[in-house]
């Protein structure tokens, strides 16, 4: 119990760094799709790039997926509550 | 005379059991970094509201003002900080492989980078400034109403980011002694774990400022 790492299998290099490859197309596709006019698609296409990055940052860099349960149901509470104060602002700004 | 004997020995005692069991709770220490970055993503998160609100009603001025920002470096600094990134969880993971000298340098290698963030920070807003575009220039004031709101939300968001950056690079620094000295070692190291979950969210934050302000257009 002193010591939560040593139950872990640690994460090899070669996840990271193909994670790490993923990130980088990724930027690379949201810099080229913003290039390309698609109207009120083009936020929605960056936020969507900007989510799976998040993912793949919270999930393997940040360990979430390997780390205990108690640590995904907190990320969880915070990033509903954070949902939940973007959409009723939201409704305030667009249906004002 | 016998009363110091004891003592002696219940000292003694206390030390080496505390040698062979040291209280340490790095679940606790990493709840507790993880609760800290919740205020952390409260922070950023008020700010991506106001720019929201301010986003739908100044729509155009938003696109016409984002058209000014310089798209290279702003993907080049993108680059920087995924690799920082890389080499952070990286070094965590030559650590806990025993590979010291491995691990300091992979740490290094991301206080370099998040340096050369913000050197590619200094010149991009030096570019700024000198075109007289910053925080209440006159240049600015002239300026249609949305533009000089887009422009604060750039200066208050990348600024407050930048100052993370800045932060992080201090605490980075302090992990480069100790992974040195070795306080911080492969059978300790929740210290410099925490210190990689900092990093990898100001990472996250750039990953959402990147795309809402340079990619407007």
């Amino acid at each position: 119990m002193s010591n939560v790492n040593e139950h872990k299998s640690h994460v090899g290099y070669g996840r990271y760094v193909l994670i790490w490859l993923i990130l980088l197309s990724l930027t690379i596709a949201t810099v080229a799709v913003a290039g390309i006019d698609l109207g009120k698609l083009t936020l929605s296409v960056a936020l969507l790039i900007a989510a799976i990055k998040s993912a793949l940052v919270i999930n393997i860099f940040m360990h979430i997926k390997f780390d205990d349960k108690i640590f995904k149901v907190f990320l969880l509470v915070a990033l509903m509550t954070m949902l939940v104060v973007f959409v009723l602002t939201s409704t305030d700004i667009f249906f004002r | 005379m016998s009363e110091i004997t004891t003592s002696t020995d219940i000292l003694t005692e206390e030390v080496t059991h505390e040698h062979s069991h040291v209280h340490r709770d790095d679940f606790g220490a990493k709840i507790g970094m993880w609760l800290f970055l919740f205020t952390e993503l409260l922070l950023f998160g008020g700010l991506f509201i106001l720019y929201m609100a301010y986003r739908v009603q100044y729509s155009e001025a938003f696109h016409f003002a984002a058209k000014e920002l310089n798209i290279g470096l702003g993907t080049l600094n993108t680059i920087v900080l995924l690799t920082s990134s890389l080499t952070m969880a990286l070094s965590i993971a030559a650590l806990q492989r025993h590979k010291k000298q491995l691990s300091l340098f992979l740490l290094g290698s991301t206080i370099f980078m998040a340096l050369l963030f913000m050197v590619n920070k200094y010149f991009e807003w030096s570019a700024k400034f000198s075109h007289g575009i910053f925080p209440g220039s006159a240049d600015l004031m002239d300026r249609d109403k949305g533009e000089i709101v887009f422009f604060g939300m750039y200066y208050a968001m990348t600024g407050l980011h930048g100052l993370h950056v800045i932060i992080g690079v201090i605490l980075l620094s302090f992990m480069y002694v100790f992974v040195k000295r070795g306080s911080v070692n492969p059978d300790n190291y929740i210290k410099l774990e925490n210190s990689g979950l900092y990093w990898h969210l100001v990472d996250l934050i750039w990953i959402f400022l990147f795309p809402l302000f340079y990619l407007l257009h």
